[in-house]
């Protein structure tokens, strides 16, 4: 039986009720998704902040004035450098632990104990940014932070932890790992429960221990989940997020601490140079959306059928 | 057989020690927190700057958010205004995209789908969002913390997941007996979807009452900012007189140590997340799972 081909005024009227649903989420993607999009082109334009909108179509045209700009500044290989960084130490540091947590929690016997420590582990995940690094500062304070504490009383001298630029990726990666393990060890727990439990009454008959056990029947029985994580983590590596850096920098702390979205927000933002700052954002969101999608293309060509 | 169960047991109460310690790494740096703020000028007077635990809980620190400062209370209100009414218009939005989405019969579903997708891959940007909302004069208004993250396409999908996941006969029967779609929408999916609901709202909320970043893009006027900006404020020195205001500083004869009124402000903003936290968290885990199945 094959449906009748009916003009889409048909649909619209049939489904008219849905349709009219669906109208004021569409209309906010259009206005605030879309018309940003479009915008962009205000990285070839000079454009000046008291243009407003409609100064978007008539601003003058310079092509890639402002991504040369940026290439050929002091700034682009330093800013692509620390983020980068950044970015890798907080993965490298973070997926295993969070891996090994879940390997842990996963062999806790007692039910009441185990959702103690998941609750605990999830914690810092809701705590805000702002939060986060008050905490920080707290902790690093000359006066009366804890570490500093610490090293006082074992003789040592106490260190303006994020007044000296090669402390900043240490904290940073430290509470990125505080702040994230508990909650990226979800998945991991969750497709570990999906194990076949015959495996493990196997294993233990024939006398492996807890860690062959870990070994040879929990770690490989994840392995698809891992490496659709790790590879989805690598496609979003230049993604990081300005707000905890924002927080904790300083200009004396620029040369580890400043990363792209940072730089955008204090050209943009700040300095209103509103053209370099998008050319400037424009450059990254185009690299990462390619990575992104290679990365996808990757799980699906793994045989893990994609994200989407 | 003995010597390996010896070795199951010894790596039991090991895993034990490891999580204990785990949770301590938690728990401690807020706990540290917390005690610094009630430490008191003469303590430090009388101690040195590092002290773990107070020998006499001081609250004056709180005293001097809330006893002058109308602010700390305005911020909060402030505060609350965006999470309720922010998580309110969210749900609405996009409860209403998503089911539509998750419709098989409308026509150019997965066209919209794809449109709605590609947002994920790629956006303007800062510069341009901020263009726009200046443009539209939101700028000092409180609309402009709710309206640009009136829809996260993340939560979006997830939402259209769990609609997907209402088993079709029950529609289906529904309009054999002559029920329309607003009625299938109002009388079926939504009781049905509850604690998915629940926990999309629970996403959007901790969104609200977190964000800070729009927030400081937008807003100028330091009375219409929330918690987390005052909090911010605060702890980068930015300003600490003016967002307590003046009166907050001359309402006590001695005033606290700034390490006791940067970690009492943390309390304060911390405080109703960690109350509320233990009854929700397992909403979240379920969120995860859901998100984690494509669709």
């Amino acid at each position: 039986m094959k449906e009748k081909k009916r003009s889409l005024w048909y649909y619209l009227k049939r489904d008219k009720f849905i349709y009219l649903l669906m109208l004021p989420g569409l209309l906010w993607y259009i206005i605030f998704c879309y018309l940003p999009m479009f915008g962009i082109v205000i990285a070839f334009e000079d454009y000046k902040p008291f243009f407003g909108i409609e100064g978007i179509f008539t601003a003058e045209w310079v092509g890639f004035k402002h991504f040369i700009k940026f290439f050929r500044s002091a700034y682009c290989f330093r800013l692509i450098k620390n983020t980068l960084l950044l970015s890798v130490y907080s993965l490298i540091w973070s997926f295993p632990l969070s891996i090994m947590l879940a390997l842990f929690i996963n062999e806790l016997r007692g039910r009441r104990f185990k959702k103690v420590v998941q609750t605990v582990s999830y914690l810092p995940h809701f705590l805000s940014a702002v939060i986060i690094c008050g905490i920080i500062r707290t902790l690093t304070s000359v006066d009366g932070g804890l570490i500093n504490g610490i090293i006082l009383a074992l003789g040592g001298e106490s260190i303006h932890f994020l007044g000296q630029p090669e402390w900043f990726r240490t904290i940073y990666t430290v509470s990125e790992v505080w702040q994230s393990i508990g909650w990226e060890s979800i998945v991991f727990i969750a497709a570990m429960t999906g194990i076949d439990k015959e495996l493990y009454e196997a294993a233990m008959v024939d006398g492996a221990g807890v860690f062959r056990r870990m070994w040879s029947i929990t770690l490989p029985g994840i392995m698809p989940v891992i490496t659709i994580m790790l590879i989805l983590r690598v496609g979003s590596i230049l993604n990081l997020g300005y707000e905890k850096v924002l927080l904790l920098y300083s200009p004396q702390i620029y040369s580890t601490a400043d990363i792209i979205s940072t730089y955008v927000y204090r050209e943009g933002v700040l300095n209103q140079n509103y053209s370099f700052a998008a050319a400037v954002n424009l450059f990254t969101s185009v690299i990462s959306m390619i990575m992104v999608l290679a990365t996808n293309k990757i799980t699906k060509k793994l045989g893990q059928g994609g994200i989407w | 057989m003995k010597k390996k169960l010896s070795g199951e047991k010894v790596f039991h109460i090991f895993d034990i020690i490891v999580m204990c310690i785990f949770m301590a790494l938690i728990i401690i740096p807020i706990f540290t927190v917390l005690m610094t703020s009630f430490v008191s000028e003469a303590e430090i007077a009388r101690r040195g700057t590092f002290i773990l635990i107070p020998e006499e809980f001081d609250f004056s620190a709180y005293q001097m958010l809330f006893a002058g400062g109308k602010n700390i209370i305005r911020a909060y209100g402030n505060t609350l205004f965006r999470t309720i009414i922010g998580t309110f218009l969210n749900l609405l939005i996009t409860i209403s995209l998503a089911y539509g989405l998750s419709r098989k019969e409308v026509k150019g579903r997965m066209f919209l789908t794809g449109f709605v997708f590609f947002t994920m891959l790629f956006s303007g940007g800062m510069i341009p969002s901020f263009i726009l909302v200046k443009g539209m004069g939101l700028i000092d208004s409180r609309w402009s913390m709710v309206l640009p993250c009136l829809v996260n396409t993340w939560n979006l999908l997830i939402m259209r997941n769990f609609f997907y996941g209402i088993p079709k006969s029950l529609e289906e029967a529904a309009v054999i007996d002559g029920a329309n779609d607003m009625q299938i929408l109002g009388r079926i999916v939504l009781p049905l979807s509850k604690a998915s609901i629940a926990t999309i709202g629970l996403f959007y909320a901790v969104g609200h009452w977190n964000a800070w970043f729009d927030s400081m893009l937008y807003i100028n006027q330091t009375a219409l900012l929330p918690m987390q900006n005052i909090l911010r404020n605060i702890i980068t020195a930015a300003s600490s007189v003016g967002d307590l205001g003046a009166e907050a500083y001359n309402s006590l004869d001695v005033v606290p140590p700034s390490q006791s009124i940067r970690a009492a402000t943390i309390v304060v903003t911390t405080l109703p997340i960690l109350a509320v936290y233990p009854f929700i968290q397992k909403y979240f885990v379920k969120g995860v799972m859901v998100g984690s199945v494509k669709g």
